[in-house]
């Protein structure tokens, strides 16, 4: 067993040079899935000349070709230009779904933790009620009280999504609270705010960011599964979900409307998921 | 009886959160759903036509006596008619139940059988082959919405090839009706499939790891002793876990499914509902989903104790 050990040791030595992150095949390929994303969403007007709106009933169901590279819809607008100009709907969904449950959560999660009392007592009693509800279930309830749209999509996340966050804060301050540098930072006198913002935060925030990339795909899935039953984004904005809404009608002759959108969507969803997890191998790594 | 005490207590634990909902649920879908009755007829009706309804419909009583018909309903069984259908809410919900629950259960067993050998053989050969293999599907099965595999399995198991109906549902027998829920059951299981894959690898390859594997295989117990009541049973529990919340979180999923495969279950029914306007059977439906969900949380905390001995009370 020793022999083992001491071997890889050496090993690790010699290769050195290279950050930890990367040495990791898969995070160096999420990442360059999610860039190509955030590319496709900012110019999704470099990679196409035609309009993801215009609508041609001559070029209707046209199967894919060297004009149409992912065929036509039943209005003969081009799938792959609405693919490109859609990423910008879907990303948005995902990241913005995530980023502003992942602030108010946050802080939720480090004041309650923090404090205790009565407001930690509210919160956590909130986040039972809401826990009770499956989580599609939760969006689906609150879209139909809203009403369609992509604003109100985002409302859904945002309302359904801090909870996680909030949890998995307030567990982690509430260990990292009675450690000695807490306080020490107590003793020597330092205010609230300064030991919340320097000293907690940094030092349990890395699982809820960790847990945010993994999030970003159910954000994003959730939100196209809203537009795909009606509920979400609507026609003829390009979204992927829609897309997929849309095809449904056409599924036994015009198989492209469903099989590109989705496409894009699961490639998306794997970039994310391979940064997540990567995120999380490194993070254990450097806990042990 | 130290676990009889404690399962009551649960249970008396759910009750005040299930009233809460009950109560949100309800006085949401007064304020924004609008007038049941004015929905029901239309826009052209009269007023003293709106007006005969709202009373044959008791929407003329205040709302705090409206929810105390609702609540007392509740425990009568009794959920009030739908608005749309003009059939009794639980008559809707007895018949359409099945279907949903047959369709979780089918997916959650899927699941079972599929991540329980592969996942502890990713763990046992960790950093192999087959464990590179098992957890690429892993990710790229997270990864896919599952509406958009249901209709790609429909396009070609159900429309090319003709082996299995392109949706729809067959009541006729248990063969008939295996074969409408085989293609969802796939679809819904993907995901949880690739869960609780990751979560045995992940367990199986750190429970390896620790002094009292080391500590029984050097006391000279048989190897496969020790994979069965070291590694395996330790990481069982927080398997049964990830079982039960997926299925509560599957239960929400039907909702997609079900609109997919055009299955009649109450995921479906929800979705019509809700483009209905019929919010006598929406608020009794997210009363329901709530329920199980906490039913499902329930059942899993008892099964703990008899996975973990170490579970006290």
């Amino acid at each position: 067993m020793i022999n083992i050990k001491t071997k890889i040791e050496t090993r690790d030595k010699k290769r050195k040079p290279l950050p930890d992150w990367m040495q990791k095949p898969t995070f160096v390929v999420g990442l360059v899935i999610v860039i190509m994303f955030v590319f496709i969403a900012l110019f999704p007007g470099a990679l196409t000349n035609q309009d993801p709106l215009e609508i041609n009933v001559a070029e209707a169901l046209q199967k894919p070709n060297s004009h149409h590279l992912f065929g036509t819809d039943e209005y003969g607008r081009d799938i792959y230009t609405r693919i490109l100009y859609g990423a910008r709907i879907d990303l948005a969904m995902g990241v913005f779904g995530v980023l502003i449950p992942l602030v108010i959560g946050g802080i939720l999660g480090l004041i309650a933790g923090y404090y205790g009392g009565l407001f930690d007592t509210i919160v956590m009693r909130i986040i039972d009620v809401l826990m009770a509800f499956p989580f599609t279930i939760l969006v689906i309830v609150i879209m139909s009280i809203l009403g369609a749209g992509i604003r109100n999509v985002f409302i859904a996340l945002w309302l359904v999504g801090w909870m996680s966050y909030t949890r998995l804060v307030r567990g982690e301050v509430m260990k990292a609270k009675n450690t000695e540098y807490i306080q020490a930072a107590k003793v020597e006198g330092f205010t609230d705010k300064r030991i919340l913002l320097r000293h907690l935060l940094p030092n349990v925030i890395s699982s809820a960011v960790v847990f945010a990339a993994s999030d970003v795909v159910l954000c994003m899935l959730t939100g196209a599964s809203m537009s795909f039953l009606g509920l979400g984004v609507q026609l003829p904005a390009p979204e992927w979900g829609a897309i997929l809404n849309e095809g449904r009608s056409y599924i036994s002759y015009a198989w492209w409307i469903t099989l590109f959108p989705g496409l894009f969507l699961a490639f998306n969803g794997v970039g994310f998921s391979l940064l997540g997890d990567s995120l999380t191998d490194l993070l254990r790594r450097k806990g042990r | 009886m130290n676990r009889l005490n404690y399962i009551i207590k649960r249970i008396l634990q759910i009750i005040p959160v299930l009233f809460v909902v009950s109560i949100l649920i309800f006085f949401l879908l007064r304020f924004i759903g609008g007038d049941p009755a004015r929905l029901i007829l239309g826009d052209k009706a009269t007023k003293s036509a709106i007006k005969a309804l709202q009373i044959k419909l008791g929407l003329d009583q205040p709302l705090i006596t409206q929810y105390w018909i609702f609540l007392k309903g509740i425990f009568k069984l009794d959920l009030g008619d739908s608005l749309s259908l003009q059939v009794a809410v639980s008559y809707l919900l007895k018949q359409r139940m099945p279907v949903t629950i047959k369709l979780t259960l089918f997916s959650a067993l899927l699941a079972i059988i599929f991540s329980l050998p592969l996942g502890y053989l990713a763990g046992k050969y960790k950093d192999h082959v087959w464990d590179h293999t098992i957890r690429t599907l892993t990710l790229v099965f997270i990864s896919m919405p599952s509406f958009w595999v249901g209709l790609l399995l429909m396009i070609l198991f159900g429309v090319k090839l003709g082996w299995f109906p392109a949706g729809g549902w067959d009541e006729t027998n248990l063969f008939t009706q295996l074969r409408s829920l085989l293609l969802p059951a796939i679809t819904e299981s993907l995901a949880l499939t690739a869960l609780l894959m990751r979560d045995m690898r992940n367990s199986v390859a750190d429970i390896s790891q620790m002094d009292y594997v080391y500590f029984a295989k050097s006391k000279g117990i048989k190897q496969s002793a020790v994979r069965k009541h070291h590694i395996f049973r330790n990481a069982l529990i927080s398997y049964v876990t990830l079982v039960s919340i997926n299925i509560a979180y599957m239960l929400g999923g039907s909702v997609i499914i079900e609109t997919v495969f055009a299955l009649p279950g109450i995921g479906k029914l929800m979705i019509d509902s809700i483009f209905n306007r019929d919010y006598q059977v929406v608020q009794s439906l997210v009363l329901l989903f709530a329920g199980l969900v906490m039913l499902v949380n329930l059942i899993t905390d008892i099964l703990y104790s008899f996975l973990d001995p170490r579970v006290s009370y």
